[in-house]
């Protein structure tokens, strides 16, 4: 009688997000207007470093519209907690107050001295003119290593010094390469981080080795760039005494946390509701000043604030991502076995801590081994201050770089051993596993078969012609050479066990929250604690409730991102949504099924022992025809008038998921570029993915997912950097100067998968939000070295852009290209992008 | 200020407008069309794009004075009786939206060149779509949704 069900997870459901977006129907937070609704306007610093010698905004308060202006000795008070840092990798760590409105010195280009509020927002803008201050400019420290030198200027006078914080693993014995451990470290509680130690003896390694390679990389600043730029409304709800913020945040929850932090206002009298928001990657994983001035504004003024970010305001203060020099050295044996790793990176914090500044590059740091098993490994990173904009998480966060790091090695240390670079990987890979294994820096990966990808992705690319038409091309002097680049990547996801976080230095907390609900007329309410922006939650999660409740994605609504619908939750970001918050959405929809199950018994009057659950309908085992329905369920548990003895009335479950462990998906990517060699023009021939995400919910999301990620690896790898001049000005301040890649930019992917169940989740899924903008960066690097390396040319700096490609094949030739002009905030050539598009 | 009379969506607005203010800043905040966004204040992005006599202009870099006396459709006056206009369904069927900030932009904007060139190859529209910034996608599906608009017009 019955049908089978329809299984909706793991098939392609078209969007339910969708209608409203392709309409114009969204509700982006700029679109809101409430009653009496003023705005702001940010008066922000010219200069990267200056003292303010002279404020004054009594001119502005004289313009028509103009109804505030305010500077930070009037408004400190409100906000005794600053902007607040939610990471301590280190005991050790400096963390500087990070005034909303800065008093005596500016630190960045783009801090804030003063604020206006006004009728409208040109008025606002224009008010800014109206406001005297004066700059007494000081030498500002825009690059990493020059911040450490003995003597140079200080970023914050206060803390003596702009080291932020130091952290080590495995160095012990190492004093001539690594600096001493903090003290504290040495008695234990010092340094904290994902369980990471080097195995084994580093050092001894080193000297017992046949071949030791010593790399330099570089991981240039980036803009995110979600489209939509941040924007938020600040108000006093309606009759309450609360703050109700709007705000295009991917993280309404922890907002209302840190908010409250921030201000002092206790955490129940603030509410957060995120609208839809137009892209996020990372740079929305923040509670920025702008969110607090208004809150406080709100409140003191008594009417709501509304503020947008112009794009100019995007790039100088929302958050940077990347920001290191990595120096890499590996050690092997003849066959290409590697025997050790040392690690030392310089990371960018600019001039004050967000919300996870300090956290990136830590939480990256286990992952430099990559997907190979090897023994000996070692690590140290220092957070450096610079009067640059403070950097934090952007798509990857930590694993980009880290997979960079390991996956140029490998290729250096392959042509090293005259090795092909496929063979080099295949030797050092984990045997498959699906129990959680031990990698080099002690972090437990959850299941692999790094084989199957890589093999996949060979199959695919054809590999053996590829490396048969490369040949021809070499032997005919082509001024077109090809290259093949590999990337075989790991990240970790599904953030994560609250333990493990902790140890991080992030506080912990990484569950996520769902409640499933089934109403009397029988449709479906799922409250997440994820908060999407374009990742299509509202689809993926009715495909898991529809699955497990027998009923259609149709009867199923998603409720997100706002903290008085949802009142707890963790938010989206590193890749975790599915991993923990789909998993509690899938436990707590089981739990109304098991209730359901003893209403069903009660009234088919039947044990519930005997009581069979599929498509929707309870039955008694051996007598399908003594059936109810889930719907003819919940409606008995709303009415409640004939419960089972006690009984609390309702279908109304919660599930608060905290994860045994991360998820760790893994890839095998090969970039196929043509590389003209008298222009140093790239092309990207074809890209291809093979990418295990465990089993996958809906196969059209996660394509476009790693179509999305893909962009922005390659987009790293060959079109964007951040450009700052000596001064500490921000030269790519525009869209017209910074450039994310547009369509001709980009190739289509051939995309394939390998299913590696994960263990960490009764689905076994694992995560795929950032894998693409991990994978990409090495793989597209290494195909364009390898089209170059019969000249010799070993590396080419992110971005490779034509005119730094042409550059290196100059150089290789032993053609003067002219001067190197320098990034200053990385010590590198980087001025030559922009000309190089 | 200067009065203007503009055809929105088939709607005839008048309004009295400072000479400054930006097109998409009257359709967003005068007439609260709030499907046409804006992304970047430079002309880059696209995000602001909506149709100036059946072709697609960056909203943010006219004056709403310039419209005077023209005719504007933006995402909100695409559906004809309810039903959606082919290249929004091209879109919603090949995934081609993810966060859909740049959506209505990108729609307009392709809804414009197929009137241009009706039957594009791959190549062709990558090139037009150039405008239009997508942070999301990677294009690629967004490309496989104009082929798929272009099939069902022409």
């Amino acid at each position: 009688m019955t049908q089978a069900p329809e299984r909706y997870m793991g098939g392609g459901l078209l969007r339910k997000e969708d209608p409203n977006l392709v309409t114009g129907k969204a509700n982006w937070t700029d679109n809101i207007k409430l009653p009496g609704m003023l705005h702001l306007a940010m008066l922000r610093s010219p200069f990267a470093r200056a003292k303010v010698t002279k404020l004054d905004v009594s001119g502005a308060l004289e313009r028509p519209g103009v109804v505030g202006a305010f500077t930070g000795e009037e408004l400190a008070d409100l906000w005794p907690g600053g902007v607040p840092c939610g990471a301590q990798v280190s005991d050790q760590q400096k963390t500087p107050f990070f005034p909303p409105l800065v008093t005596d010195e500016v630190r960045h280009v783009g801090d804030v001295v003063a604020v206006v509020v006004a009728s409208d927002r040109y008025t606002a803008q224009d008010a800014l003119e109206a406001i005297v201050v004066d700059y007494e400019p000081l030498t500002p420290v825009v690059n990493m290593e020059a911040a450490l030198a003995e003597g140079a200027p200080l970023v914050h006078e206060d803390l003596g010094t702009n080291e932020c914080f130091k952290y080590t693993a495995g160095v012990e014995g190492m004093d001539e390469l690594f600096d001493a451990p903090d003290d504290t470290q040495e008695e234990g509680g010092g340094v904290r981080g994902p369980n990471v130690g080097g195995q084994g003896d580093t050092n001894q390694a080193f000297q017992r080795a046949d071949v030791v390679i010593k790399e330099r990389y570089i991981q240039q600043r980036l803009l995110p760039t979600a489209i939509e730029p941040r924007a938020l409304v600040a108000s006093v709800e309606p009759g309450h005494e609360g703050i109700l913020l709007y705000s295009s945040t991917q993280i309404p929850h922890l907002a209302k946390i840190v908010l409250s932090l921030a201000t002092g206002i206790p955490e129940n009298q603030i509410r957060v509701v995120a609208p839809d928001v137009g892209g996020a990657f990372g740079s929305k994983l923040n509670v920025y000043r702008e969110e607090i001035i208004a809150v406080v504004l709100a409140k003191k003024l008594g009417t709501p604030v509304k503020y947008v970010e112009d794009r100019s305001e995007n790039y100088q203060a929302t958050i940077h991502g990347r920001g290191q020099i990595q120096d890499i050295e590996m050690a092997a044996n003849s066959d290409g076995k590697i025997l050790g790793m040392r690690v030392k990176l310089l990371d960018d914090m600019g001039a004050y801590l967000q919300l996870l500044t300090p956290a990136i590059s830590v939480s990256g740091a286990a992952l430099f081994p990559g997907v190979y098993n090897f023994e000996n490994f070692a690590i140290e990173i220092k957070g450096v201050f610079t009067n640059l904009t403070p950097t934090d998480a952007y798509r990857g966060a930590g694993r980009p770089e880290a997979c960079f790091a390991i996956e140029r090695a490998m290729d250096s240390l392959a042509r090293e051993l005259n090795m092909d670079p496929a063979e080099i990987r295949r030797r050092n890979f984990f045997e498959p596993f699906d129990e959680p294994t031990a990698n080099p820096a002690g972090l437990e990966y959850d299941s692999f078969n790094l084989q199957g990808v890589l093999e996949r992705a060979i199959e695919l690319a054809d590999y053996d012609a590829l490396r048969q038409e490369q040949q021809r091309r070499r032997d005919n002097n082509d001024p077109v050479q090809l290259g093949i680049g590999f990337s075989t990547y790991t990240e970790i996801c599904g953030l994560g066990p609250s333990q493990a976080l902790a140890g991080l230095g992030i506080g912990g907390a990484g569950w996520e929250a769902a409640n499933v609900r089934m109403l009397v007329t029988g449709k479906v309410e799922v409250a997440t604690g994820t908060s999407p922006h374009g990742q299509g939650h509202e689809t993926s999660w009715s495909q898991i409730a529809a699955d497990v409740l027998g009923v259609t994605p149709d009867d199923v609504d998603v409720i997100h991102g706002d903290t008085g619908a949802v009142p707890f939750g963790r938010d989206t970001y590193g890749s975790r949504s599915l991993a923990v918050g789909g998993i509690a959405v899938y436990h707590a929809a089981n739990k109304v099924v098991e209730k359901g199950k003893k209403i069903a018994a009660h009234m088919l009057e039947a044990s519930e022992e005997d009581i069979e659950f599929e498509g929707g309908r309870f039955s008694v085992a051996g007598s399908p025809d003594q059936n109810v329905t889930i719907q003819d369920v919940a409606g008995a548990a709303y009415l409640a008038s004939d419960l089972p003895e006690g009984m609390e009335p309702l279908l109304n479950e919660t599930m608060i998921f905290d994860p045994p462990n991360f998820t760790f998906p893994f890839g095998a990517h090969i970039c196929i570029t043509e590389v003209d060699t008298e222009t140093g023009k790239v092309k990207l021939r074809d890209y291809i993915a093979v990418d295990d995400c465990g089993p996958v919910i809906n196969p059209t999301i996660v394509d476009g997912q790693l179509h999305g990620g893909l962009a922005q690896g390659i987009a790293q790898a060959m079109y964007e950097g951040v450009i700052y001049d000596e001064d500490g000005n921000l030269v790519t301040a525009s869209m017209v100067d910074y450039m994310i890649p547009g369509a001709p930019e980009l190739p289509n992917f051939t995309l394939d998968r390998t299913v590696t169940p994960s263990p960490s989740n009764p689905l076994g899924v694992k995560g795929v939000g950032e894998a693409g903008t991990i994978g990409a960066p090495p793989a597209v690097i290494n195909s364009i070295v390898d089209a170059l390396s019969p000249m010799g040319i070993k590396h080419i700096d992110m971005p490779a852009s034509p005119m730094r490609v042409w550059k290196a094949i100059q150089n290789a030739q032993g053609k003067q290209s002219g001067d190197r002009q320098e990034d200053a905030s990385l010590g590198a050539s980087a001025a030559d992008i922009k000309q190089g598009r | 200020m200067r009065r203007i009379q503009v055809n929105v969506n088939g709607a005839t607005y008048e309004h009295e407008v400072e000479p400054r203010l930006l097109l998409v800043h009257y359709l967003r905040e005068g007439l609260n069309l709030t499907g046409t966004m804006v992304g970047c204040n430079t002309s880059n992005c696209g995000a602001c794009t909506v149709l100036l006599n059946g072709q697609s202009v960056k909203s943010c870099t006219l004056f709403a004075v310039q419209a005077d006396g023209q005719e504007i459709t933006t995402v909100q006056g695409l559906q004809t009786n309810g039903d959606w206009h082919p290249m929004q369904t091209a879109f919603h069927e090949n995934h081609g939206l993810q966060c859909g900030y740049c959506t209505p932009g990108m729609i307009l904007a392709s809804i414009s060149y197929l009137k241009e060139n009706p039957n594009p190859n791959e190549e062709e529209i990558r090139e037009a779509l150039e405008g239009n910034y997508c942070r999301c996608t990677g294009y690629e599906n967004i490309v496989k949704a104009v082929q798929q608009a272009a099939g069902q017009t022409s």
